[in-house]
């Protein structure tokens, strides 16, 4: 019974916080139409804050809380929405969806700029003598600190059901969220209500910002998007629209946690991996079994309408000779690159190259799942990485080829993403990318520490193929021989990958796929089958990430699962959906980005650049958090530009470059009539 | 007598794409207004550039002689415009006591708008019955009714009416416009905008043809009737 009591009221103060998050995300579900997974990186902003004046500069408990929940928190809000959020009230679920993404990559290393993370313990929470331990009863106890936590939470909650329930405030901040034009004509500032509506929602992020790194003594990122996970369970369970459920769903799911570690026997290798990945088998079995998901939350606005239609993609607007133009660049470029790798440049370079065009075949299958299919993944890291852990097994244990192996641990994946595919398959859009990410936080939590995974306690090792005569080798260090060879069989695979996605976009599949993005219930209507379009994609999608995965680690040899992150998941969406989506050419250029830009843009580049400009300036290196702050606010811009940024800047240049050859042209055929008369 | 609303060389445009060639009209306070003309003539756009959700391009528009022409949606809607959009005009996700209250509870204290609420319900008992229903759940004649409900509880001084015959039984044509006929003989002004000439003409007093975006006919609503083939 003390067991059970302790386990219980321990459990209530985690649940508190899950709870808090969890009303959060509702909130801010609720009434701007945003699933804000970037809200943990907003709490931490105020967790930041609030460290750095009570803990550091030693302000008393009041001014800074002031300071970073009430002031701070709610301006980062509004700031949110002034600048982004405000424009894509009308833009569909999902491109809000990328745009939080963005922010959660970029918010954290902007707050790194001012904030030092390092050494952020000791925390001291908003209640002074946190530590102090009451025991109601023998056997339990709660500190202050937990306390704390349980009241805000249950406080919050009840102060937004009181909103929703008996204000107009609440009233109109669901209007908007519908459509903020018809608000309009009811004679309410939508804008207004829309930007309180973030403050709000801000506010409690700061709160939980302020609260949370007392269970952990510190303010670290990392801690805010763990807990984002449980969070997201109990926001799900609540069908992101009921308050009350969300905050019990918290508090439920933390006691649940309790129980599990008490009274799970200890030793077991399923019991140990249970616990950290119970959040995501909860939010993965509620996804599943929740029936009210299967709708798309939030109708179309009846006023999209009259919003200017969206950008047509830069091959929509070049002509014939601009095509071949272009192509003869690509070509030329291609060539002088590879030659120059070659016979010019050391081996690092060299080195660089099969690594972005191995990153350029897994971000192909970004291409198929978001380009093509207009869902939003989070999962193909961890496809990636089933290529990687199954094709080292196999190869090692069962002495099968590497080669064979790739394909063999493709296939599995594709197997898998399937299946994801299929049991998602009434959950669409948001729910849909929630499903995946359940299931990469899952494997990278639980399965990965199996011994036939991820190799348990032991790394494990791939290796280079061989392939008949030709052995793939790495060279040994000293000697002649440079890793060419391996540099072609990866422009092979990324050429048949290239020619694959080309095709499958030409063919049947593509048009369907086409037709589902465009509107479901039309193809439907024309007998597409969207089940069997939607397995399709995942499991090419996934076949590819995992070719990818497989190659970089028979590339590497030695790698490890950092390498294949579900985090890492999530940037590279942000990176591919920044620089072009659409196209096998985006995905090269993201690799490019992706490799280029932490080893060689940010510390050689940029500095270069800016001493050779401004002599008397001298920088040597610039901070690697850069990189996710500028992808991240490139996929800030997904929802202006769902073709990617760089995308939408050729499209821009080629239109006008097209203009010039058209007025030769008109000139030239102009000369010729007067030649002709 | 200044004119209600007047557009003034108005021109309107999405993005690349121009809906409005140098439009101009002039409604009297009282009078009801058919706005007709062929699929993709300009008609939608030209109503909602008097509601302001469309900004013009080019030229003015006045509400009883106040220029409006950069204004926000929110200020054309607190003049006393209401506007009835093409579709669903009301909000989907919200009950049918929850639309009343938005649109109503602006400006009243509590009892006034249960009041106003009373006025509509009293109007369309049918409404009353499925006052907690969700709104998106409403048949199409359901949700004009609420859209109506709300005009007649509140009277707004222009009513821009936007194809409400769309998608719904003859029968239920002509209540709508029996509850459009009631909303002027309380005092508000009408522009409507239709496809089907017939009804439209036969509670209008003036009438405006367009076609491709530019205005063919402008006058008395008898003299539209030429030009309804187009």
């Amino acid at each position: 019974m003390e067991k059970f009591l302790s386990a219980l009221i321990e459990g209530m103060s985690f649940g508190g916080v899950y709870a808090l998050v969890a009303v959060g995300l509702v909130l801010a579900y609720k009434t701007s139409g945003v699933f804000n997974i970037a809200f943990g990186a907003q709490a931490f902003v105020s967790g930041a804050i609030y460290y750095q004046l009570h803990n550091r500069s030693e302000w008393p408990i009041i001014p800074a809380f002031l300071l970073a929940v009430v002031v701070a928190a709610p301006l980062v809000g509004a700031a949110l929405d002034r600048m982004l959020f405000r424009h894509l009230r009308t833009a569909p679920p999902l491109s809000r969806l990328v745009v939080a993404l963005g922010l959660l990559v970029a918010i954290p290393e902007v707050v790194g700029l001012f904030f030092k993370v390092t050494q952020a313990t000791q925390y001291k929470g908003i209640v002074p003598g946190g530590e102090i331990v009451y025991r109601p009863l023998s056997g339990v106890a709660i500190t202050r600190d937990d306390l704390s936590i349980i009241l805000s939470a249950a406080l919050v909650a009840i102060g937004l059901t009181i909103l929703f329930r008996y204000t107009s405030l609440g009233l109109r901040m669901r209007a908007v969220v519908e459509s903020p034009r018809l608000t309009e004509l009811n004679g309410i500032r939508s804008d207004i209500v829309g930007t309180t509506a973030w403050m709000l929602s801000s506010f409690v992020a700061g709160l939980a910002g302020v609260l949370l790194p007392t269970v952990f003594q510190q303010v670290s990122v990392i801690n805010y998007t763990t807990l984002l996970t449980a969070a997201i369970a109990a926001a799900v369970l609540a069908s992101l629209t009921s308050i009350p459920i969300a905050f019990a769903g918290g508090i439920g799911l933390g006691i649940l946690q309790q129980f599990v570690s008490r009274y799970l026997p200890t030793g077991n290798v399923f019991a140990s991996n249970v616990k950290p990945s119970l959040p995501f088998i909860v939010l993965f079995v509620v996804l599943l079994f929740k029936r009210s998901l299967s709708y798309e939350q939030g109708l179309k606005d009846p006023l999209a309408g009259v919003d200017p239609p969206p950008p047509v993609p830069a091959s929509a607007v070049r002509s014939r000779e601009l095509t071949i133009g272009t192509r003869i660049f690509g070509f030329v470029v291609g060539t002088w690159w590879f030659y120059s790798v070659l016979f010019l440049w050391n081996d690092i370079w060299l080195d660089r190259t099969i690594r972005i065009l191995i990153y350029a075949i897994i971000f192909c299958s970004i291409v198929v799942i978001t380009g093509m299919a207009g869902q939003i993944s989070f999962a193909q890291a961890t496809f990636a990485g089933m290529g990687a852990f199954f094709s080292a097994q196999i190869a090692t244990k069962q002495g099968v080829s590497v080669i064979a192996a790739i394909f063999i641990a493709s296939a599995v994946a594709a197997v898998v993403g399937a299946l994801i595919g299929l049991i998602a398959l009434r959950r669409r859009g948001i729910f849909l990318a929630l499903a995946t990410y359940a299931f990469a936080l899952f494997f990278d939590n639980t399965m990965v520490r199996y011994d036939w995974v991820g190799g348990g306690i032991f790394a494990i090792e791939s290796q280079r193929p061989v392939v008949g005569p030709v052995d793939f080798a790495r060279p040994v260090p000293g000697s002649t021989t440079r890793d060419t060879a391996f540099l072609v069989l990866v422009l092979v695979v990324l050429t048949l990958v290239g020619i694959a996605i080309i095709w499958m976009r030409n063919g049947t599949t593509g048009r369907f796929l086409d037709a589902l993005r465009g509107s479901e219930t039309a193809a439907a209507s024309i007998g597409i089958n969207a089940t069997k379009a939607r397995i399709i994609a995942f499991a090419v999608s996934a076949f590819i990430a995992g070719l990818g995965g497989g190659l970089l680690a028979s590339y590497k040899i030695q790698f490890s699962s950092l390498d294949y992150k579900a985090e890492l998941g999530l940037f590279w969406v942000v990176i591919v959906v920044t620089l072009g989506p659409r196209t096998v050419e985006g995905a090269i250029q993201a690799a490019a980005g992706f490799v280029l830009f932490q080893e060689w843009v940010l510390p050689t580049a940029i500095p270069w650049l800016y001493n050779h400009a401004l002599p008397f300036a001298d920088i040597t290196a610039i901070s690697i958090g850069w990189q996710q702050i500028f992808f991240g606010l490139g996929a800030v811009t997904y929802a202006k530009h769902p073709e990617g940024i760089l995308e939408s800047n050729k499209t821009a240049s080629l239109t006008r470059v097209q203009g010039l050859i058209d007025r030769f042209k008109s000139r030239r055929d102009s000369e010729i009539e007067t030649a002709s008369v | 007598m200044t004119p209600l609303l007047e557009l003034i060389n108005v021109d309107a445009r999405y993005g690349p794409f121009r809906a409005l060639f140098d439009v101009s009209l002039s409604i009297q306070p009282g009078a009801v207004m058919a706005l007709l003309g062929p699929n993709g003539s300009g008609k939608t756009t030209l109503a909602r550039v008097a509601s302001g959700l469309v900004r013009p391009s080019a030229g003015t528009v006045r509400f009883d002689g106040t220029d409006f022409s950069g204004s926000e949606t929110y200020e054309f809607a607190r003049t006393g415009i209401f506007h009835a959009v093409e579709g669903r005009s009301i909000f989907a996700t919200l009950s049918v006591d929850e639309n009343l209250e938005l649109a109503l509870g602006r400006g009243r204290s509590r009892t006034e708008v249960s009041e106003a609420k009373d006025v509509a319900y009293a109007l369309f008992p049918r409404l009353a019955e499925r006052r907690n229903q969700i709104a998106g759940t409403l048949s199409g004649g359901e949700q004009r009714m609420l859209s109506l409900a709300r005009v007649l509880a509140e009277q707004p001084r222009l009513l821009i009416a936007d194809e409400l015959s769309l998608g719904l039984a003859p029968i239920i044509v002509d209540s709508v416009y029996e509850t459009l006929a009631h909303i002027r003989d309380a005092g508000t002004t009408l522009l409507i905008v239709e496809q089907h000439v017939g009804h439209a003409l036969a509670i209008a007093d003036e009438a405006v043809v367009l076609a491709k975006g530019s205005v063919k006919y402008a006058g008395a609503a008898e003299g539209a009737a030429a030009y309804s083939t187009i």
